[in-house]
């Protein structure tokens, strides 16, 4: 019988083997979780103001564990490491991993490797909502996280507003939602381009186009940090258990289907998690790109389409590559004046009803 | 045993599969003949429950399919679609696997017996080897090989499958269909080529319009008047080699095809 002829014939040349599979992916995560250790230290260390690794190492250890109790270092390479450098490198590896995670996503959701996590106008959405609290003063009372809430509240009904028409003629097809996101996406922008053009602030403006260029410099400690924290861990996780019913989706919606899948809900599901998700990073970070396009393509190139694996080292990939954009940025476009002055360019908060004093933290860009 | 009985579906108020009554009974392997649009693809995909019919009902093993969720149809009854994914960069071993995801609960992962399963698959169907290859690099017919040992990786007990031999070449049609005999509990299969249908079907049905023209076994069905009076094509019937054969020729009088005229307005 052929069928049979075939197998005699294959059989030798080479034996299938899950455990492959499986090795080959422990080790590109067991690389990139050293990788990333490794490029937080550095990222912290690496800047305008060199601070050697092991002090970074110190200065964050006596921080958490109290190890070594007493420091001796001065203050301002303690606020250099714990107040300024580090909580960026961080918010590089969460916002990296949380696009990377939602590109691979929505790639498979829209079965188009086009696709990154800014189709379903989430971007254009936070940039109109940053757009409206800057020049229009909006600050719906929440002081000095207006402009991040403003932002992610934007993101979140321009994503609702892409389903809403996604879903108008009853279901979510990969067709209807790519071409619902390509609309909302230009209306939005066609609205924020508006907004800047009727204001007459051209500070309001300038302050805009951080939420258009994205850039990384409003990294705190604080709430933002700790929800895009916890925002990101969570969506990583849940795209990992799901991974394999992300693979039947990518194959087709009828495919899907007949695996067990109901592709419409669960296309719905996981268009509210990616836009929770990166509603919540861009809110923290403006819009950054390439991250979301290609490291999914990186990360199935290294282990396999399968997304119970490619999920996890995407989020790795994206971590890292973040993290070292962030730093060339800041060693190539270092400040003449030698310190961490990036704060002196966070933009300019709405105008607050009264005056009020500065806030805490703004001592560190002296 | 799939049983379907009385199934009624319209698309945009035009009926595409109007009242139709089949039982895919155990150990056998039934065929859907019909010309384009006589609603096959229709009939199958209520079948497994991606259609709702508008009246009747499928029963699967004896419950009514309306009551159950998209997960229990999966575990018991396996499709081969026509969307073959031939973009997705899954490997063979990976896109097998996707035939256990109805039996995995959603925080369980693919053990032993899982990988056992997809490689019973793979070496029945005779696509160990490609194991590691991506599925996108595959030809047609080892595609459809692959696809066959996903459906087997699923372990239920009814096979679908909707125009299997679709874009194959001559060889790799029969090849398909032999491995659907060998393999196949109880299969149905939308089919275009009556001869194929003649070979591997143990039972046949008709459809013309969206109603049954006829149903029963190869000898019942494939009658050259009938056909003609469907299909509005010459058919000549022999025997080769003990096997019903089909030989086609245009009608001389060049009648119109038979579903042209319905179409006109009234």
């Amino acid at each position: 019988m052929v069928v049979a002829e075939v197998a005699g014939r294959g059989a030798p040349t080479t034996d299938p083997s899950p455990v492959d599979h499986l090795r080959r992916s422990r080790r590109w995560t067991a690389g990139l979780v050293a990788a990333l250790l490794v490029s937080v230290v550095a990222g912290t260390a690496l800047g305008a103001v060199h601070v050697p690794f092991a002090s970074v190492v110190e200065v964050v250890s006596h921080h958490l564990f109290l190890v070594p109790e007493q420091r001796d270092w001065s203050a301002s390479r303690d606020s250099i490491v714990w107040e300024v450098r580090l909580p960026r490198v961080l918010l590089a590896a969460l916002v990296g991993a949380g696009l990377a995670v939602c590109g691979i996503a929505l790639q498979a959701m829209v079965r188009n490797l086009l696709a990154d996590p800014y189709l379903i106008g989430v971007n254009s959405g936070a940039s109109t909502g940053a757009a409206a609290a800057i020049l229009f003063g909006v600050t719906l009372g929440l002081g000095e996280h207006a402009l991040p809430v403003s932002a992610f509240l934007g993101a979140l009904v321009a994503s609702a507003l892409v389903f809403a028409v996604a879903r108008s003629a009853g279901r979510v097809t990969s067709t209807r939602l790519l071409l619902a996101g390509v609309a909302v996406g230009y209306a939005l922008q066609a609205l924020t381009s508006f907004l800047i053009f009727a204001s007459d602030s051209a500070e309001g403006a300038r302050s805009v186009m951080f939420w258009l260029l994205g850039s990384l410099a409003l990294a705190e400690w604080g709430q933002p940090l700790a929800v895009a924290a916890v925002v990101v861990t969570a969506t990583v996780a849940l795209l990992t258990v799901v991974g394999r019913r992300l693979d039947a989706l990518s194959i087709g919606d009828e495919t899907a289907l007949t695996l067990g899948v109901h592709p419409e809900r669960f296309r719905s599901l996981l268009l509210v998690a990616v836009a929770l998700c990166v509603a919540v990073v861009v809110s923290a970070a403006g819009s950054i790109g390439f991250v979301g396009l290609v490291v999914p393509h990186l990360a199935r190139r290294a282990v396999g389409a399968a997304h119970t694996r490619a999920v996890p080292v995407a989020a790795l990939m994206g971590a890292v590559l973040l993290i070292w954009a962030d730093v060339l940025a800041r060693v190539v476009l270092a400040p003449a004046g030698g310190a961490d002055r990036h704060r002196h360019r966070r933009p300019r908060r709405p105008v607050p009803a009264r005056p009020r004093p500065p806030p805490a933290g703004d001592h560190l860009t002296s | 045993m799939i049983a379907a009985e009385g199934l009624r579906f319209s698309y945009a108020g035009r009926p595409a599969v109007d009242g139709v009554t089949l039982e895919a009974r155990p150990g056998r392997v039934l065929g859907l003949l019909g010309p384009n649009g006589s609603g096959k693809t229709t009939l199958l995909r209520m079948l497994y429950g991606a259609l709702r019919p508008a009246a009747g009902r499928v029963t699967v093993a004896g419950r009514p399919l309306s009551g159950m969720s998209t997960r229990e149809v999966a575990q018991q009854v396996a499709v081969v679609v026509q969307e073959s994914g031939s973009e997705t960069m899954l490997s063979v071993r990976d896109a097998t696997m996707l035939g256990r995801l109805p039996r995995l609960a959603t925080f369980q992962r693919p053990g032993a017996a899982d990988e056992r399963a997809v490689d019973e698959a793979l070496a029945r169907v005779g696509a160990r080897h490609l194991a590691d290859r991506p599925f996108s690099h595959l030809s047609g017919g080892e595609r459809q090989r692959v696809l066959v040992a996903r459906a087997l990786a699923q372990e239920a007990g009814f096979l679908l499958l909707d125009e299997p031999t679709n874009h194959l070449d001559i060889r790799y049609q029969h090849e398909v269909l032999q491995l659907v005999r060998d393999v196949a509990t109880s299969a149905v299969v939308v089919l275009h080529d009556l001869n194929l249908a003649a070979r591997y079907c143990d039972d046949l049905v008709l459809l013309d319009r969206g109603r049954v023209a006829r149903a029963g076994s190869p000898d019942e069905v494939l009658e050259p008047e009938l056909l003609e009076r469907v299909y509005g094509i010459g058919v000549t019937r022999t025997h080769l080699d003990g096997h019903l054969q089909l030989l086609f020729h245009p009608l001389a009088h060049h009648a119109p095809h038979p579903h042209q005229d319905r179409r006109l307005p009234a």
